[in-house]
């Protein structure tokens, strides 16, 4: 791995850290291609049990997808990965979330600070109401891009990474509210990428998409993934055969505290094992679809 | 039976047209739209009627002395008589709205909704503020007779014994700050998750993601609260009763600048009281082109409210 490759977390460059934030030049020095690490973790919301034992890595330069049915706990584990758990004030993590080798929970830990980081695609696009410019210049802006010349280049350079330049170029000060679902969705993909984040967490990002937007969008993980880790939630099971590395299944047990059900992680393997020869009959019922 | 039993072409024509153009099943849907129709006619009549016969009664004052009424002071002729100090006071009383009841009642919603935990506190605290948007308005001239004007006379007018335009600004304050807290407060909850979902998820603090998205997105609703908000205090009159507004004679000058906060005041909704008891036609006339007057000073203060909020309702 060159530095090149490394994202800008490796060089350290492009955003001011304050004294409280952990060492992390020194974890990343010596650091894998491991970007998280996942030990034994249960989050809950109040008293509920909503996921337990999710035990997996995710690698660089990878594409990880989630699958499971409906309330298995996918979002619920993708939103513990930026810390957007916290904004439910009922929801508590237990066990150990590590990125980079830094506990993603530990006490020093700034959320604001990890989700610069950790970028979130959402299942619904959610442009803000304001121009396509503002939209990708927000996030630069909040950390510490003043000068115009250096916002239009991010702007530039983030919707060309969202293959979406060319459709937009020309009416960068309108609304993006007047953009078709698929741009939408890029813009959100490009909003994203222009905090030069290290990781993107998607969230069901073709739910609300035609097959040919959910294709563009599809080839631009691809694209993505040379140069970001990407954690993929989604209910398409071919989806995650066709784009993913790695899939992990979820699926929902019986709590044995209460009668609601708990999503458990059930495997986690590279995707062509998971969808050939999965090592739980569960998953095999699940991805020939006999269950779920 | 249809599919047993084909029906004749004719006869399954014939059954058609009759079928689709019945329409006796929406007879109570007709009654319930000539219902709503007559209630948007009878509130729009009332207030048709209720401008027209002002503008009638008060024409010959607004036509012979319109400037002569706005810059004469109090007096005990009708023909003499003028709104100059009245006009302050309730300018006043606006701009305490404005910058007092306006910063407070939206801080209090945001708090409310972005900051605090939600909970039975909050709930309690939601109920409660419902519920003062609901007291009568003479229960706030008592507040404010107790606290500002009897309390703390010494900041708001020692020479006027309290009864100044501070303690009308701040009654009438706190009288609309329930409106503004519970319209800015609606506002921000209608604010779609995702929008801030969307702040956070680029690294935005709370405070970012309120200032850059959720009071923009929520600035047309706030300024509709800020507009009821004005309203309401521009035509209050009971609570300034009580707080001490000058219905008789008031000594200031006619000057539109007060020389001081702590004086003396009147307001338009007092004049317009106190000139309606008044006897004779004349008096009449005054205080109808003195209504005619207050509805204009109202839809000013409110225009630009309202240019404030299309502009905001443009840009969603």
């Amino acid at each position: 791995m060159t530095s090149d490759q490394l994202p800008e977390l490796a060089k350290g460059s492009f955003r001011m850290h304050t004294s409280a934030s952990p060492p992390e030049v020194s974890t990343v020095s010596n650091a894998t291609d491991e970007v998280f690490k996942v030990a034994d973790l249960k989050v809950f919301y109040g008293q509920f049990l909503a996921v337990r034992d999710v035990n997996l890595t995710v690698q660089a330069r990878e594409i990880t997808a989630f699958i499971g049915p409906s309330g298995c706990g996918k979002t619920t584990v993708l939103r513990c990965f930026n810390r957007m758990n916290d904004l439910i004030e009922i929801a508590r993590v237990e066990g150990s979330l590590n990125y980079r080798g830094i506990d993603l929970y530990g006490p020093a830990v700034n959320a604001t600070e990890v989700r610069r980081r950790i970028g979130m695609v959402f299942q619904k696009p959610n442009p803000f109401p304001k121009s396509i410019y503002e939209n990708l210049a927000f996030g630069p802006r909040l950390n510490g891009v003043k000068k115009k010349n250096d916002l239009d280049d991010i702007v530039e350079s983030s919707l060309k990474r969202a293959a979406l330049w060319d459709e937009v170029k020309d009416r960068l000060k309108s609304s993006a509210m007047g953009l078709s679902g698929g741009q939408q969705q890029r813009l959100c993909i490009a909003r994203c990428v222009a905090v030069k984040p290290d990781v993107i967490l998607m969230d069901e990002p073709c739910s609300a998409l035609d097959p040919i937007a959910t294709a563009r969008i599809e080839d631009l993980m691809q694209e993505l993934k040379q140069d970001y880790a990407i954690v993929i939630v989604t209910h398409n099971m071919q989806q995650a055969a066709r784009v993913s590395d790695r899939t992990a299944f979820f699926t929902t047990e019986v709590n044995p505290e209460g009668d609601r059900r708990t999503g458990v992680l059930v495997e986690y393997n590279p995707t062509e094992k998971v969808f050939s020869k999965p090592d739980d009959t569960r998953t095999e019922q699940y991805v020939t679809g006999r269950f779920g | 039976m249809a599919l047993s039993q084909p029906r004749q072409a004719a006869s399954l024509a014939a059954d058609l047209v009759s079928d689709i153009t019945r329409n006796e099943r929406d007879l109570s849907g007709k009654a319930f739209r000539i219902a709503l129709l007559a209630g948007i006619i009878t509130a729009f009549v009332v207030l048709v009627v209720l401008i027209v016969d002002v503008i009638n009664v008060g024409s010959p004052v607004l036509s012979e002395r319109l400037g002569d009424l706005l810059s004469s002071t109090l007096g005990s002729k009708p023909e003499t008589s003028g709104l100059s100090q009245a006009l302050r006071g309730s300018f006043y009383i606006g701009v305490f709205v404005l910058l007092v009841a306006v910063p407070l009642g939206v801080s209090a919603a945001i708090f409310l909704e972005e900051y605090a935990r939600q909970g039975r506190l909050t709930r309690f605290i939601d109920i409660n503020i419902r519920n003062l948007a609901g007291v009568p308005s003479v229960v706030y001239g008592i507040l404010g007779l107790t606290v500002f004007v009897q309390a703390l006379r010494a900041f708001t007018g020692p020479d006027s014994n309290g009864r100044s335009v501070i303690s009308a600004g701040l009654t009438l304050s706190i009288l609309v700050l329930p409106i503004i807290i519970i319209t800015s407060a609606e506002a921000i909850r209608a604010v779609p998750n995702g929008i801030r979902e969307a702040g956070y998820g680029v690294g935005a603090t709370r405070w970012e993601v309120v200032k850059s998205h959720v009071l923009p997105y929520a600035a047309p609703g706030i300024l509709t609260g800020t507009v009821l908000a004005l309203a309401r205090a521009l035509g209050e009159a009971a609570p300034l009763i009580l707080v001490g507004a000058t219905t008789g004679f008031l000594t200031s000058g006619s000057s539109y600048l007060p020389s001081s906060l702590q004086e003396r005041f009147t307001a338009l909704p007092i004049v317009i009281s106190t000139w309606s008891g008044r006897p004779g036609e004349d008096w009449r006339a005054s205080t109808a082109a003195a209504i005619v007057i207050m509805l204009a000073v109202v839809l000013v203060a409110n225009a630009g409210a309202i240019l404030l909020r299309n502009h905001y309702e443009k840009k969603r």
